[in-house]
Parts: structure tokens; sequence; C-alpha cells
């Protein structure tokens, strides 16, 4: 095993002797590119955005933007990472950099950096091309075919957005010659197996498990979105830190007329592309999981390891009567997702034992919807998920799963209210709308009183009624 | 038009030009404070000890296991202190404390070889304390009667009880609402270091340059001279840096002081929250009296803001509050007391407004839950209270150009189309059961200078050097708000030479002495002023130059884009380098310290009256909010403005500012939510996880926003007007369609009590209670509210303080 290294703006460093729980973001600064800035440490703000050589669905490589506080520089061994600096120069700006900087983009300029790398990576984005009808753009998408949701975890606190968006509308396509669109043409980096003292990188699933089995206590990161957190507010730091996200085992996805099944490792920005609508309720659903900036890094797989009550993905994947494939050396087994969470951050998932992938059974409800509560709409949690998938033939429920987050220690099912709603004839639903806002245990938080958390639960049902047609 | 606001031909003021250095905001190469690190050799990092604890004596501080901490070099306590051990300058602020004031107060700080060693260092200290009782919120210390400070009372006109007796109609309610988190994206940070010859010099993320040096010296001891304080650029201060900078920069100098090396600070976000000061909370409480046609007739109110565990700028920000709680409103009987609860929070401190906000606030509160009451859309009872031009505020002060009110507010009408909009919306929300529109139009007046007076004043240095390139430096700081870009137009445009021709050098204190704090929105004003005055000096002895080498008049000699003539513009002319050059052999001096007061202020803090504004700003916005009634969930649909900002320096920047502005007062009035636990007193929402700011989706959807036409303000440097903290306040109109459409949930007439942020969560319950039709929150009638005695603002007490 080579010692491992970073490609930053297109120079090779070495990484040798960085102790395991530095941040990309700490390192890049100490290295002289202070460019990237340090805003909020949790992945919320985005001054730390930097772009980053992924696998991309329609071209071989996808410039990603990433937040750096979160992910370890030693998970981007062998990678290849843009930052402000590498993207342009004063004299010799990069097409966002020159749009941002004549449109009034930045004031104060600290969450500038992040926000060209955030919008640098949608500029590149190979599948963005402008909109037919002009005059048509819906709020959120420019006329060139710019998705606004690429900003969506990037804070400005002076601008007030009109002029980003101005700029980042403005954009036109990469010029034939733009090294970095080229650069997609061209496979990524592979992932590079790492093993330095704290940080390992096992090349596939048999060497995972075996590290696993041999250090039970060790951290298993993949897009490190939570694990970032717990480093850099809460002061982790683990003996023993596994990185599996880019586990070729971990990494398919894949649709039968049985099962979809969606691999771990898989990030929600590649699930999103890679289902390709086969998943109703997770395109509901996703669009408001975070920021792209999280989405880029997060899994299916990381988000359920967490066990997190107010992880927005189990409440989806309950409604869909999902189940996980839990794989350890001494093999595999399938556990229903309503099983899996035994209390709050506790899971019958082992010490060892790791998510392989998420099985949605096929067919799927006929009649899906999420509600989500957050104060606001773009990049915050949840204080109430009520995710609903439900048959509804000839006017009457016959089918019906309703996963919940953020009422009570762990996601839950809504099982009263789905025995209440078979038989009921949609949308007429106020009965079993009044059993939903029983459920659970919500608690009054910051995100809101437990007053509201329970009128949402009902109102969720009722809004779905009126809202969505049978 | 006077000479400080005539414009001359070919300005370089009022260009629309991008920010000074957005090229290096862009590439990642413009540096902040904590960017200078990596440049600097041997520094050492510095970590707080946090007490979790809202009230304690602290009883001992052992620090043996801390320096036994691999790396950790020095553990600052009280005892180390050399001079006075206080952040602040009413020396209430205790560097090292004592005794825990709130909840996370650092009593000591550890420095070590990394961040890390520091961290693990402060894990090690050991604290003890003696928890004490603790007061958390501003009811509590209401009823244990703890204040701070002066309690002014502003009156005005005839006996407020006899004119609410004298109204048709007397309503009453009380109204508590929120402060606000700077959550500038770059927090506190500082860099000290000691020079050979003993001089400290602090890098600081810094509004107040000036009394950020003062407090470093203080603290250790050494005079004014012996500091140099320098800023090179902010990520947002927006007040939250005004005074909450300084107790920190001296604990980087005390440890470069004390360890011969380089120290750095930097807060940490969880760390910058629950250690630092916000905008203040307020308890408002009042009755006020219409007459039947909508005219107000007495306003009766006691505000109470929540001060925090020290005084801080809170005497100045309460007197703010109370100077504009008139808004743009006639009130022929006023009676207005203020004080300042003290409580064991964070230090409350200066925000984008200074009080204004919450002053306007509790008007627009009122006017808002009243319309309905007395038949009024609430378009027309604010309308029908405009200032009309004749007329003064409560403090004394005539109301100039209150014509522009009712001309910007026409403007709006007619561009946001709102009346026939106002039908669309009624129309929609009759054939809409579950989700509503609100539109809503609401005026900001606001008054620009320091109220004391004493901070009304600005100094700039202007080097021309020999080859014809200038260098300006002034006293003002720049955190984003464009204060260099218009100062390099400025001195451009004075000079009469092309912007490529002025350079800017950071903001230092051994550049331009006793600055005042960029505050008060009064930066451009202020400096502008010197950096006008400083140019001027320069031409002056340059026409004289000029005039011997062109036979003509000094007096008829002009700068006019980098070439130097009479008044003759196609005669005889000669290159502004030329001229430079010509002056520097007869041995005419190229520099200048400029100095500018502003003229015709007068304020007697104790009486509550004077002038203590050189003009106000005016600007009005029409919102249109959609609310989901099953969620309480809403977006701004569209925003049309229309703002007075004079005539432009900038209008790039100038647009920015309110837009800006806007959306951080919408951020305060709807999404920010403070909240602390009322038992511990720790904050809750210390993170960017759970103190939401306004993100893209918090943008308005269709946002027009235009500068007032025909707004010269004479007072000003070259006609311009302040623009930094008014526009915040056109945000009112966001939460005023937010009751709107809660309203439009319930039977006609309903008045909507909203609480303020207005969440999803306040929007919901507000909702509930239209369709409940309950009123009951505006009481017909009711009683005085409480009338506090206590010592007026002395004078002396500002002498120090500055205000945003």
């Amino acid at each position: 095993m080579t010692s491992p290294s970073l490609t930053v703006n297109g120079r090779t460093v070495p990484l040798d002797g960085v102790p395991a729980h530095t941040t990309a973001l700490d390192w890049l600064r100490e290295s002289g590119l202070v460019g990237a800035k340090e805003g909020c440490a949790e992945g919320e703000c985005g001054a730390c955005s930097v772009l980053v050589a992924r696998p991309g669905t329609t071209t071989p490589t996808r410039w990603t933007a990433l937040n750096a506080c979160l992910v370890p520089v030693l998970a981007l061994d062998g990678q290849e990472v843009v930052t402000a600096e590498g993207l342009g120069t004063p004299a010799n700006l990069h097409p966002v950099q020159h749009e941002m900087a004549v449109r009034g983009g930045s004031q104060c300029g600290y969450c500038t950096p992040g926000f060209v790398c955030s919008m640098a990576a949608e500029f590149y984005r190979p599948d963005r091309v402008p909109i037919e009808a002009p005059g048509e753009p819906t709020p959120e998408h420019g006329p060139n075919g710019f998705d606004l949701h690429a900003l969506s975890g990037n804070l400005c606190r002076c601008t007030g957005y009109r002029p980003i968006r101005d700029a980042a509308y403005a954009l036109a396509s990469p010029a034939a010659d733009d090294a970095l669109a080229g650069r997609q043409a061209r496979p990524a980096p592979e992932a590079a197996p790492t093993d330095v003292p704290g940080f390992t990188r096992p090349a596939d699933l048999p060497a995972a498990l075996a590290l696993l089995a041999e250090h039970p206590d060790a951290v298993v990161v993949a897009g490190s979105t939570d694990h970032g957190v717990e480093v850099n507010l809460r002061g982790l730091r683990a003996a023993q830190v596994v990185a599996i996200d880019r586990l070729p085992e971990l990494r398919g996805v894949s649709v039968t007329d049985e099962v979809v099944e969606i691999g771990a490792a898989v990030t929600l920005s590649e699930v999103a592309a890679r289902l390709d609508g086969a998943v109703p309720l997770l395109d509901l659903l996703l669009p408001q999981f975070a920021s792209v900036l999280i989405r880029n890094g997060a899994t299916l797989g990381g988000n359920l390891g967490t066990g997190s009550p107010i992880g927005d993905t189990a409440p989806g994947l309950l409604a869909l009567d999902a189940s996980l494939v839990l794989v350890s050396a001494a093999g595999e087994r399938e556990v229903a997702l309503a099983d899996y969470f035994t209390g709050y951050r506790r899971s019958v998932r082992t010490a060892g034992e790791l998510i392989r992938a998420v099985r949605i059974p096929q067919p799927q409800p006929g009649l899906v919807a999420f509600t989500k509560i957050a104060k606001r709409r773009f990049d915050d949690i949840s204080s109430v998920a009520v995710a609903i998938g439900l048959d509804v033939v000839d006017g009457e429920v016959t089918r019906a799963r309703i996963g919940l987050g953020g009422v009570a220690a762990t996601p839950i099912r809504a099982r009263a209210t789905e025995e209440a709603l078979v038989g009921a004839r949609w949308p007429d639903v106020a009965a079993a709308a009044d059993v939903l806002a029983t459920e659970g245990t919500p608690l009054d938080d910051h995100r809101a009183s437990a007053a509201y958390r329970r009128a949402m639960l009902r109102q969720a049902l009722l809004k779905t009624a009126a809202e969505v047609p049978a | 038009m006077s000479a400080l606001s005539e414009r001359p031909l070919g300005a370089v003021v009022g260009a629309s030009v991008p920010h000074e250095a957005a090229a290096l905001h862009v590439t990642g190469q413009a540096l902040y404070t904590d960017d200078l690190v990596g440049r600097t050799k041997g520094v050492l990092h510095a970590w707080p000890v946090q007490v979790l604890a809202a009230h304690a004596r602290v009883t001992a501080v052992r620090t043996d296991a801390a320096t036994a901490v691999p790396g950790v070099v020095r553990v600052l306590t009280a005892a180390d202190v050399p001079g006075v051990n206080d952040a602040g300058v009413k020396h209430d602020e205790p560097l090292f404390p004592d005794e825990v004031m709130f909840f996370g107060h650092a009593v000591a700080w550890v420095l070590g070889e990394t961040l890390e060693a520091a961290r693990l260092g402060a894990v090690a200290v050991e604290v003890d304390v003696e928890e004490l009782p603790a007061l958390v919120t501003v009811r509590d210390a209401v009823a244990a009667e703890s204040f701070q400070g002066g309690r002014p009372t502003l009156l005005r006109g005839p006996d407020v009880e006899e004119a609410l007796a004298g109204s048709a109609h007397v309503f009453s309610g009380e109204f508590e609402f929120a402060g606000q988190e700077h959550f500038y994206l770059e927090t506190h940070c500082a860099l000290a270091q000691v020079d050979e010859n003993g001089q400290v010099f602090v890098q600081s993320s810094t509004q107040h340059p000036t009394e950020t040096q003062e407090i470093v010296a203080h603290v250790l001891g050494l005079a004014s001279s012996e500091v140099t304080v320098q800023c090179l650029r902010m990520g947002g201060g927006f007040g939250g840096k005004e005074m909450q900078p300084h107790g920190l920069a001296a604990v980087a100098a005390l440890g470069a002081r004390l360890t011969g090396r380089p120290v750095r600070l930097r807060l940490n976000r969880a760390q910058d929250i629950t250690m630092t000061g916000k905008r203040h909370g307020f308890l408002a409480q009042w009755r006020v009296g219409f007459d039947d046609d909508g005219r107000l007739t007495a306003l009766d109110a006691t505000l109470t803001s929540d001060g925090g565990w020290s005084l801080d700028l809170s005497e100045p920000v309460l007197a703010r509050a109370l100077c504009h709680i008139d808004n743009a409103y006639w009130i022929p009987a006023v009676r207005v007391n203020g004080r300042i609860a003290k409580t064991n929070k964070t230090s409350q401190t200066a925000f984008r407004g200074f009080g204004g906000p919450q002053g306007m606030l509790v008007i627009e509160d009122v006017l808002g839950r009243c319309a309905p009451a007395l038949g009024f859309t609430a378009e027309e009872l604010r309308r029908r209270n405009f200032y009309a031009p004749g007329q003064d505020t409560p403090y004394g002060q005539p109301v100039r150009h209150a014509d522009r009110l009712a001309t910007a507010w026409q403007q709006v009408l007619d561009s946001s189309d709102f009346h026939a909009r106002t039908a669309g919306i009624e129309a929609f929300n009759a054939g809409s059961p579950h989700l509503k529109r609100g539109l809503a139009i609401t005026p900001v007046k606001f008054g620009i200078s320091f109220n004391f007076t004493a901070f009304n004043q600005g100094g700039a240095l202007v080097h021309v050097y020999k080859d014809g390139s200038v260098l300006i430096t002034h006293g003002g700081t720049e955190m984003g708000q464009g204060l260099h870009t218009k100062m390099l137009q400025v001195a451009a445009t004075a000079l009469g030479v092309p912007l490529s021709r002025v350079r800017l050098a950071p903001t230092r204190t051994d550049k331009v002495p006793n600055t005042s704090a960029t505050a008060a929105s009064s930066g451009a004003d202020l400096n502008g002023g010197a950096v006008k005055n400083a140019c001027e000096q320069i031409l002056a002895r340059l026409s004289q130059v000029a005039a011997e080498e062109l036979h003509v008049p000094a007096a008829d000699v002009r700068f006019v884009g980098g070439r130097v003539r009479g008044l003759d513009a196609d005669g005889a002319s000669l290159p502004w380098e030329d001229v430079v050059r010509l002056a520097y052999f007869s041995r005419v001096q190229l520099w200048a310290a400029g100095f500018y007061r502003t003229e015709g202020l007068h304020w007697d803090s104790a009486a509550m009256r004077g002038e203590p504004f050189k003009y106000f700003a005016y600007g009005v916005a029409a919102a249109e909010v959609e609310v989901d009634g099953f969620t309480g969930a809403y977006r701004v649909r569209r925003v049309d403005i229309v703002h007075d900002v004079g005539d432009s320096l900038s209008p790039l920047v100038d647009l920015g500012q309110v837009e800006g502005g806007f959306v951080q007062g919408v951020g305060w009035l709807t999404l920010e939510d403070l909240r602390w636990d009322e038992r511990t007193g720790k904050i809750t929402t210390s993170s960017a996880s759970t103190y939401k700011l306004p993100s893209f989706s918090e943008m308005p959807e269709d946002f027009r926003v235009s500068l007032l036409d025909a707004a010269h303000e004479d007072g000003a440097v070259y006609g311009s007007k302040a623009v930094g903290e008014p526009p915040l306040m056109l945000a009112f109109s966001v939460r005023e369609a937010l009751r709107q459409a809660a309203a439009a949930f319930g039977p006609a007439r309903v008045s909507v009590d909203l609480a303020s942020p207005a969440t999803p969560e306040a929007v919901f319950w507000a909702v509930e209670a239209a369709r409940a039709a309950e009123g009951a929150h505006v009481r017909d009638g009711g009683s005085a509210p409480p009338q506090p005695d206590g010592p007026p603002i002395r004078p002396e007490s500002e002498r120090v303080l500055g205000q945003t």
C-alpha cells in the first residue's frame, strides 16, 4: 500500500502523518489554501464546500461538491479536489467567479468560495441543459437549467441571495476547452485502499468485515456527514475509523419486479439519479433531505446506521415495508426495518455487522406521500416527518403503512392509524387522523412544541387526503 | 445643494461597480483574521474554560492538570491580568470573572501549541463553583425587579391619561418578542503579537478597532499608543462585532504578552453563540388610543429589554427603541417608558437597527392588531397616520422630508399593483380552503446618526505618491457592506482621477486614530466626509501648482478624469501625474489627514429630547405570502420595495444592502428562533443545525427593489444617505402579510395575534386562533402598563459607548 496522498488543484500532496480525525477543511487551510472557510463545522452552511471528482451516472466523472469540514482528509486518499483557488484567479476568473463578482454575489465574501464551488458543480452537471420554452422556468430552475437546489446547503448572511441566484442563472455552458469539463469525460479516481494508524479503507467487503471482527469498536464511516459533526462539535476521537463508502459490494442499485435493492453506500444524490423514478416516495422525500452538499456524501446505510429518531429516510422506508440486509463475517441476514430499531440510537445490528443494502418490496403502494415539518424548506431537520404508503381500491383503503419520525425515541410505524385507515373511504380520513395524533410520544424542544408535533401528525394525513387523489 | 453634497461632473460616485474585493472573494484569496494564522510562525491557540451554569460563584480554579496536558503552554486566569480585569467600558464585564453570570461563561483560557492541545487542556482545568439562583427570562427578571442602567421616559404632548380618556377607541395588549443571533459567517477571531519594542499588534475581527485598542490597553495596563489594532475585513458584523471583540482580543494580547508568542483566539460556532451577545428581545406592554377616523391619539407603553448579564450597549439600544416607536406615524400624546432587565444570559448588544427595529415592531404590531377592530384595512390605517411635513417626533425633531414617505408609499402601491392584487387575493382566498394569501405594505422611517453626539466624527488619511497613485485609509471597517468600495469612489470623485488610480489600505489604529465604531449605518457618511476633506486639502495645494502652470486663477482649476485644467473644458490641460510631480518638486505636501464632524446635532439623553439625527432614511415594502393552513408553513411570493438612499454613492452596493437587510429582517421576524432552556439557562439553539437563518428557500420568489428617485440629501457626502440598517425594517411587511393570511382563515375582521418569530408553528397557532375567532388578545380599554421609576440615562453613561 502506497502512502496516502491527495491531488489538490492539480498538485499531488502527501498526507503522511496526518491524524485520523483531521478534516479536509483543516488540512486544506493548514496547507495554505484558506479559501474554504469554517462557518459551522457541521455541514450546515457550506462555507467549506469544495469539488471532488466522483464517479458520475451520466459521465465517468462528476465534479461533486462536498462539505470539507465533515470529511476526514484521509478519506480523500488518491482523490482529486478543486477549491475556489483552483477554479480561477483574480486576473483569470472562472465563469462562475465572474458572474458572482460582477452581479454583487459577494458582500463580506466569507461564504463566497463555498458558494462558488457548489455553483461550479452545478455549472458542470452534464445533464444541465437550457429549458426549452423560455419564460417557463420553475421558481427553482433557471432558464439555463440551473437547479437552485444545488445551492441549498450554502448560507449567506449578507446578500439575501437574489444576486447569487442571478449569477447562477446567467451561466452559459462550459466552454469547449474547459479543462474541468473535460475531466468529467475520463474515469474518476479509484478509491485507494488506505491503511494508516487510526484510519483504514479496506479494499473490499471481506476485508472490511474481517477488520470489523477484529475491531468491534471501530467507527464505520461512509460520507462522514454524521461522524464529522461528532468529531468537530463533540470532540470524538475514534481509535479506529473504517471507511466503507466505496466498497463495490455496497454500491449496487437494482430494480426487479420483486424488489428494489439499494446499496447502503450509494449516496442519496446517487440514489435519486440511479433509481430514476423507480421509488416515487423517495422522489418526494430525498429533495427535502438536508441539502445537496449533504446528500452528495450521505448514504442510506449511514442514515439508518446512526439510528437517529429523525433521520428522514427511515419513515419513508417504513412506509414502503423496507428491510435491511445485514452482513458480517458470519454471513448475511435480512431484517424488516420495522424490527430494526430498538431504542434511541440503538438497533439489532451487532458489532461487526454492516448494513449492506436496503430492500423495498414490489409492488410499492399505489398512493404515497411525504410530509416534512421543519422551520426551513431547504436544509433543515424535521421536527415531524410523516411518510404514507396506501393502496386504495375503488375508493377504499385496502392496505396502509405509515412511518413517523420525530415523535418517539426511534422512527416508528403508526400501527393504530394503519388499522384505522384500512377500510376507510379515501379521502374521508378524519377519524384515522385523530388516531394518528395519538401515536408516539412527541416532546417539547427547540424545534417544535409537543402540541404542534401532535397537531402536525393529524394534519399530515388530512393534508395528504386533501392534496393526493386516490 | 451644500458643498458637502454637490457632485462634480464625471463623478465616480453614483457608478455601479462591484465590491472592491469581489475578485478576491470569489477566488478565495481575500484574507480574514483567521486566514493569517498559517502566515505567522509559532502561533499558540486559545480555548475557553466555560462553566456550564447560569449563575454561580467560582470558588476555585485549578490548572495543574491542564498544564500537564501535552502541548499546553499556559492557562490564563484573573491573576495574570496586569491592568484592569474588565472587557467592557462600564466596568461590569470582568474578563476573568469570579462569578459566572451565564451558561457557558468563560472563566479562564488555555493556550496550546495546537488547538487540540488547548481544547484538551480546557477540559482538564478544574473549576469549583457554588451555584446561585438564576433569572433566565425577562418576566423572571421583572418579577424579581432585576434591572440595570437607566430607565428613560419619552414624553410628548398632552397628558396621556387625558388623551386616552378622550379617545373614541382605546386598546391595550402585550407583546413579547425574540432577539436575534448575528450569525456572521465568520466567528469572532483575534491574532495578537508583540514586537521587539513591546508594541502590541492585534488583528481583530472588529467593527470598532479604536475601542478594541482601548480595552486591550486597559487590560494590559498600557497606554493606547502601545497597542495597534488592525482589521483587514470581517466576514460579516451586523453590530455583533461592535463591542464583543474587545475582551477576546484582550485575552489574545494578554497571552501574547505573557508568552512572547503570537496567540490566536478564534471562537467556534458553538462558542460564539453561547458566549457573545445578540439582538435584545423585548417585552412591550401598551395602551393606544384612536379617534373615529383611525388616527392615533395617544400611546402609553413600557418597553422592557432583555439586556442579559451586563450593560454593554443596552442603554443606547433602549434609547433608540424609544426614539423609533413612532416609526412613520404622528402620535400627539406619548408616554413611553424603557427599562433593561438584568438576566443570566449573554450580554445583549448591537444588531443592525440597534433597538430601532424593536421600537418600530411594537407600533407595527399595534396597528396590525387594531386595524380589524377599527374597521380599516391595515394599509388604510397606516397611511392615515403618516407624518405630515411640519410635524415633529416625540423627542422634538422635525420630520424633514416627511413627504418622501407618501411618495414612496404611492410608488409601491403603483408598482406592486397593490389594490388589484389585493382584490385578486380576496378572490383566491375565497376559493381556497387550505392555502391563503396575504399582501401587506409597511413603511420605514429611521434616524441616521449616533444618538451620542461625540461619535459623529470621522477621520481619513490620503496619500498621493510622486507617480500620481493614491492610497487611502480611513477609520471605518469593511464587513461586507461595501464601505471601502464607496470610499474609493469618493476619493476618485474628490480628486478627479479614475477609480483605478486609487487603492485602499486596511483599517488600522496607527493610521487613523480615535475612530468611531463602524456602526449606526454611518460609515459612509462619516468616513466619506473625512476622505473628501483630505482630498480637498490636497487639491487646494495642487490647484496652486496647476494655476501657475496653466496660467489660470487657482479657484478656476478643475480636476476631471485624471486631467487638470481651467474652467474651459477645451482649454489647456495637464495630466494629473504631471501636476503631482510638479507639486513634489515644488515641495508641496502631497498627503493629508481628513476630518469630518456631523453638524447640527444635539441630544439630551436624560430628558430624551433634541435633534439626534442628521436626517431620516425612508422606505416602503409590500410583501405577499401564502400560508398552508394544514401546517402553518409559508412562502414569500413577491416583494416590492422602494427605498431612499439619497443619491446613491454606489448603486450595486446599496441594492445589496437593501436586499440583504430585508432578508435578514425576515429571518429575525419569521425564522430565527433563539431558545434558552428556562431551567438551566443554556442556549438550546447554539449551532447552525438548531438556529436556522434564511436560506435560498426564504428568498422572495419575485423580488423587485428600486431606489427612490429625486432623493438628494443635503447633509451628507455627495447627496447620499446611509443604508446599512434601515432596510432591515422593511421586513415588517412580511410579518404583517402573514398576519393577514392567517386572518383569512377566520371570519371577517378577526384580529390576529402573531408571535415573533412567526415560525411555521407560530403561524399555525395564529391560524387556529383565527379559525376560532379568538380576538381577545387586544383588549378594549385596559389599564396602564407598569410605570417604572428609575434613573434616566445619564449622558456620562454613554460617553464611552458606541451605537450601531
